[in-house]
């Protein structure tokens, strides 16, 4: 295993502090590499029981019972409500995300894009459980008549639909709060890719008489779309993994529903935060047994993204 | 152009003040309708297209506004009414009734410390080693994967941190749910954070000072931790906060390592430990008036913790910073 890169520059001897020290070094960035993998391992490996025993199928059960005799499980349930609520939240986040970026980086004075950027930046701080408290407390009775409102008049549409006349602690709400909790990722990712738009191009389309939107149309966002792209991924990365604020604003019905207004969804990272603490030893292995998918769900999600934005970065060193 | 952008923002700030959502958007809709059609007739198609992607802009970076300052203002008037030195620092929530007023955070304030000072001393370390490597040695293929997979660890869900401490330290290591094992589950949360902040701040490091150190014979170890570590220092410090900050606030892993405690646990080694995040789940699962308090009370002791944390970093970051874009 070849660890020695040659050094930048290259000394007359190699001292026994340096090689001591490179090693060392080079241990911490190897013992990173294998906090990730032994993630990977354990909890693959304490999932196996739970995996084994399972008397339900994992991708088509509809139940989560896996302290029962026989125990019978599955994560179509847990799969769908990540997913659903992640997608409603990136609806409501990429647009503002973006625009939020876009005036930041082309339309806001120098002090302003400072502070707002600071502002936008400051609500990633903001704990989840703050997130959850709030949401459930103070947004949740805000966004009920907005509820009433989608299903009432867009209600032929079936996710607007509502049949039970209920409109609290639905995937709706969840959505939004998540949108909020992912916002920051997605408009600072956006800022640093319109950042690398080469000047030249924004004030060639300038100069030829394009008004500020046709500049941005056409000079920005082709050259961001990648990027764009890949911070709408990260965010959805964050949606995808969140749990305490979802576990608090969902009303965790263990069913498949995709009507948006109604109480009810769930998700992979909410239920292992709300049965933790009553499962016994089968149902915790099954808990880790979801937990599993979303790391690797999630992995997918963020090395797919960070791909796309190291590629462009090689690109435009320009900047 | 100046009138139409004001006239938007009157609209919108006069929108918020009613706080119901429906109003807000449809005093938004109403003028982005208005102020279109009214320069697609004086201006034309394209001043037109101009306009109406401007309003939305716009409107996009103050809607952005909103979430926070809500947050902000709800958790400060909420908070405000229980808190109290005698609060934060000397009640807990030992024989307390849900239903009763009274009651404290000392334990959980204790814990909280506990935890993330566990995370920042095991972090700190791992963090600038591997920094260091990736700046200073990291040249190739292993260097190029360490600057990847640190990145996508960056987005590992806080739950599954927690997770993996609990199958790794508790299930096959065998020791027992303790703070330490909470702050275990912090240090992967707060790892890639430390990593990628002083990285950044090394590389802005400028190359003359390595090449005149290394010029007059020092051995390359010493000019890092002589020359290029010092110069970086409060950049790398400003990082370290910021991950403070991003990890203080984490409910979900100290939930599956550490649990519950009502009382003070001085002793991060063995048994359960509070925390503030989770003592605000403790607190709004219970579901009375009183609990509720505390959970605000709770929500906004850990909102200054993290806030005060967050913007110090920042205004250090941007007071230090060398140059900006």
């Amino acid at each position: 295993m070849n660890l020695m890169a040659p050094p930048l520059i290259t000394g007359t001897s190699v001292r026994p502090g340096d090689r001591n020290f490179r090693l060392f070094t080079t241990g911490a960035g190897v013992a990173v590499l294998a906090v990730l993998a032994a993630i990977a391992a354990f909890l693959v490996w304490k999932s196996i029981p739970a995996l084994q025993n399972n008397t339900g199928n994992i991708f088509t059960n509809e139940q989560w019972l896996p302290d029962a005799d026989p125990p019978q499980w599955g994560i179509a349930v847990l799969i769908f409500g990540t997913i659903w609520t992640s997608v409603i939240a990136m609806t409501l986040a990429v647009p503002v995300g973006i625009g939020t970026a876009l005036y930041i980086t082309f339309y806001a004075p120098r002090r302003i894009a400072r502070t707002l950027g600071f502002i936008v930046d400051l609500l990633a701080a903001v704990p989840s459980i703050i997130f959850g408290l709030w949401g459930l407390y103070y947004f949740m009775p805000e966004i009920v008549p907005t509820a009433q409102w989608l299903s009432t008049y867009l209600g032929w549409l079936p996710i607007f639909s509502n049949d039970l006349d209920l409109y609290t602690k639905s995937i709706l709400i969840a959505g939004f709060v998540l949108a909020m909790m992912i916002l920051p990722t997605v408009s600072a990712i956006s800022r640093e890719v319109f950042w690398q738009v080469p000047k030249g191009h924004i004030e060639a389309s300038l100069a030829l008489g394009a008004t500020r939107w046709e500049m941005i149309r056409m000079a920005v966002l082709p050259f961001s779309k990648p990027g764009m792209i890949s911070a709408a991924m990260l965010g959805l990365g964050r949606a995808l993994g969140e749990t305490i604020a979802v576990a608090l604003i969902l009303s965790a019905v263990f069913e498949i529903n995709w009507q948006i207004t109604e109480p009810g969804g769930n998700s992979i990272a909410a239920n292992i935060a709300l049965k933790w603490g009553e499962a016994a030893d089968n149902g915790r292995s099954a808990l880790i047994a979801t937990g599993m998918v979303l790391f690797f769900i999630t992995l997918v999600v963020n090395m797919t993204a960070r791909w796309v934005v190291n590629r462009r970065r090689d690109f435009s060193g320009a900047n | 152009m100046v009138v139409g952008v004001a006239v938007g923002l009157l609209v919108q700030l006069t929108g918020v003040t009613f706080v119901g959502l429906a109003p807000v958007v449809m005093a938004v809709i109403v003028f982005l309708i208005t102020y279109t059609g009214w320069t697609l007739a004086v201006e034309g198609r394209r001043h037109a297209t101009d306009r109406f992607a401007t309003a939305l802009i716009y409107s996009a970076a103050t809607l952005a506004l909103v979430p926070l300052i809500w947050i902000l203002v709800t958790v400060v008037v909420q908070g405000i009414t229980v808190l109290s030195p005698q609060f934060l620092f000397v009640d807990t929530m030992r024989n307390v009734n849900p239903r009763a007023a009274g009651g404290g955070v000392a334990h959980a304030v204790v814990g909280t410390i506990q935890q993330v000072g566990i995370a920042t001393l095991i972090s700190v370390p791992i963090g600038l080693l591997t920094a260091i490597y990736l700046s200073e040695y990291g040249r190739g293929r292993l260097a190029r994967s360490i600057n990847f997979f640190v990145d996508v660890m960056t987005g590992i869900p806080s739950i599954v941190a927690g997770m993996f401490i609990y199958t790794f330290w508790i299930l096959t290591l065998g020791f027992p749910q303790s703070g330490l094992a909470a702050g275990l589950a912090l240090t992967i949360l707060m790892v890639p954070v430390v990593v990628r902040s002083a990285e950044e701040m090394l590389r802005i490091v400028p190359s003359e000072l390595r090449e005149g150190a290394l010029a007059l014979g020092i051995p390359k170890y010493r000019v890092i931790m002589k020359v290029v570590l010092p110069t970086a220092i409060s950049g790398i410090i400003t990082g370290v906060m910021l991950a403070i900050a991003r990890v203080t606030g984490e409910t979900a892993p100290l939930l599956l390592t550490t649990f519950l405690a009502q009382d003070i646990n001085w002793n991060a080694f063995s048994d359960s430990q509070a925390s503030l995040p989770t003592f605000i789940w403790d607190q709004i699962a219970r579901g009375t008036q009183s609990s509720l308090d505390r959970a605000w009370a709770g929500a906004l002791t850990l909102i200054l913790i993290v806030l005060v944390f967050y913007a110090t970093a920042r205004i250090l970051a941007a007071r230090y910073a060398p140059k900006e874009r």
